[in-house]
């Protein structure tokens, strides 16, 4: 293994940050959503980067946890989505303000 | 000459495998922040989700220059065909696939201060990994990596069925969660009317009151009298017959 992985542990951070970026500026929720899983990749990639350099399979089964975690996530998110959308005929963070106490 | 021969002959002069794996490395994070530029920056639901498919295959050859081979295979499989074909179906299904205005902007200072909390959050990071040691710590908690018999694949089986046994099965039980969740979120509310029709034996008092409960929590403007609440009750219920031979439900 040539490439250091100082490299990808950068790499995940650009990541996390460009998706946490999305999550702040973007109003529709699907779109968050997908920022949501762009920071779920960056962590998956340090998860694998840090089993390369540790020698340690364990990283590995975290990112296996984080997929089964992920997919769960994507269908309860979206199951919302569409409960909300039949209510109030749009899908901008916007639109849940009445969700406010 | 033939390109193959000219191949041949270049790769002893590009030097080792460190040219190609450093080579690898750029194409695939070139792709992935690519990719996930694209994501916060489309206008178009799905095309976000397409540069998302993007981010996805680029982090799978990362895996795979990582020696970690099932999980690529797991990640083109996973998320790229069942989690962004789930987003798009979703897409298609609510019809937002319009363009959105991204120039419109509610709050002021909210890109700016995202920007800056983004700028932030790399440096820090970057930061903490220069001038700290962060991989350290007690090697092969859960056994080594590389070199294992039957490569990644059987280590990382060995791992999750022996080390990981009870995490493992919790996300069964958390998948079974997930799934009744999203049925209960998904599910239509029967009309009371169809519920009468259905239920049979119950009485037509019990009918209405079901039906005088649920009239209440979506239009309580102005009932005043008992004859208000009866026809805004009937009012309820025809517009509910209505809407079911539509098939659309009835908004408050």
């Amino acid at each position: 293994m040539s490439v250091p992985g100082a490299w990808y542990l950068a790499l995940g951070a650009v990541l996390f940050s460009i998706g946490g970026l999305g999550l702040l500026v973007r109003r529709n929720v699907l779109v968050m959503f997908m920022c949501i899983e762009l920071m779920l990749n960056a962590a998956n990639l340090t998860f694998v980067t840090f089993a390369r350099m540790l020698n340690d399979i364990g990283g590995q089964a975290l990112v296996f946890f984080v997929l089964v975690v992920a997919a769960a996530e994507v269908v309860v998110g979206l199951g919302l989505v569409v409960a909300i959308f039949r209510r109030r005929r749009g899908t901008t963070a916007d639109d849940l303000h009445m969700m406010k106490g | 000459m033939p390109a193959g021969l000219v191949s041949v002959h270049l790769l002893p002069l590009l030097g080792t495998s460190n040219l190609v794996d450093r080579l690898t490395f750029g194409v695939g994070a070139t792709i992935v922040v690519l990719g996930a530029i694209g994501v916060v920056i489309s206008r178009n639901p799905v095309h976000a989700a397409l540069m998302l498919v993007m981010t996805l295959f680029g982090v799978a050859v990362l895996f795979v220059q990582e020696g970690a081979n099932f999980l690529a295979a797991v990640q083109v499989i996973v998320y790229a065909g069942a989690i962004v074909v789930l987003f798009l179906f979703v897409i298609m299904f609510l019809g937002v696939d319009r363009e959105e205005n991204l120039a419109e902007e509610p709050l002021p200072l909210q890109r700016p201060l995202a920007l800056g909390l983004m700028v932030l959050a790399i440096a820090g990071l970057l930061l903490l990994g220069i001038g700290s040691k962060w991989s350290i710590g007690p090697q092969s908690v859960a056994g080594p990596a590389a070199h294992q018999p039957g490569g990644d694949v059987a280590a990382l089986g060995r791992s999750v069925f022996t080390t990981y046994l009870f995490p493992f099965e919790i996300t069964a039980a958390l998948l079974v969660i997930a799934v009744v969740g999203a049925v209960v979120l998904a599910r239509r509310l029967r009309p009371p009317a169809e519920e009468s029709s259905a239920g049979g034996v119950g009485g037509a008092a019990e009918d209405v009151g079901a039906a005088e409960d649920e009239g209440d929590d979506e239009d309580d403007e102005g009932i005043d009298s008992t004859e208000d609440m009866a026809r805004s009750v009937a009012e309820t219920v025809t517009a509910r017959g209505r809407s079911d031979s539509d098939g659309t439900e009835a908004g408050p």
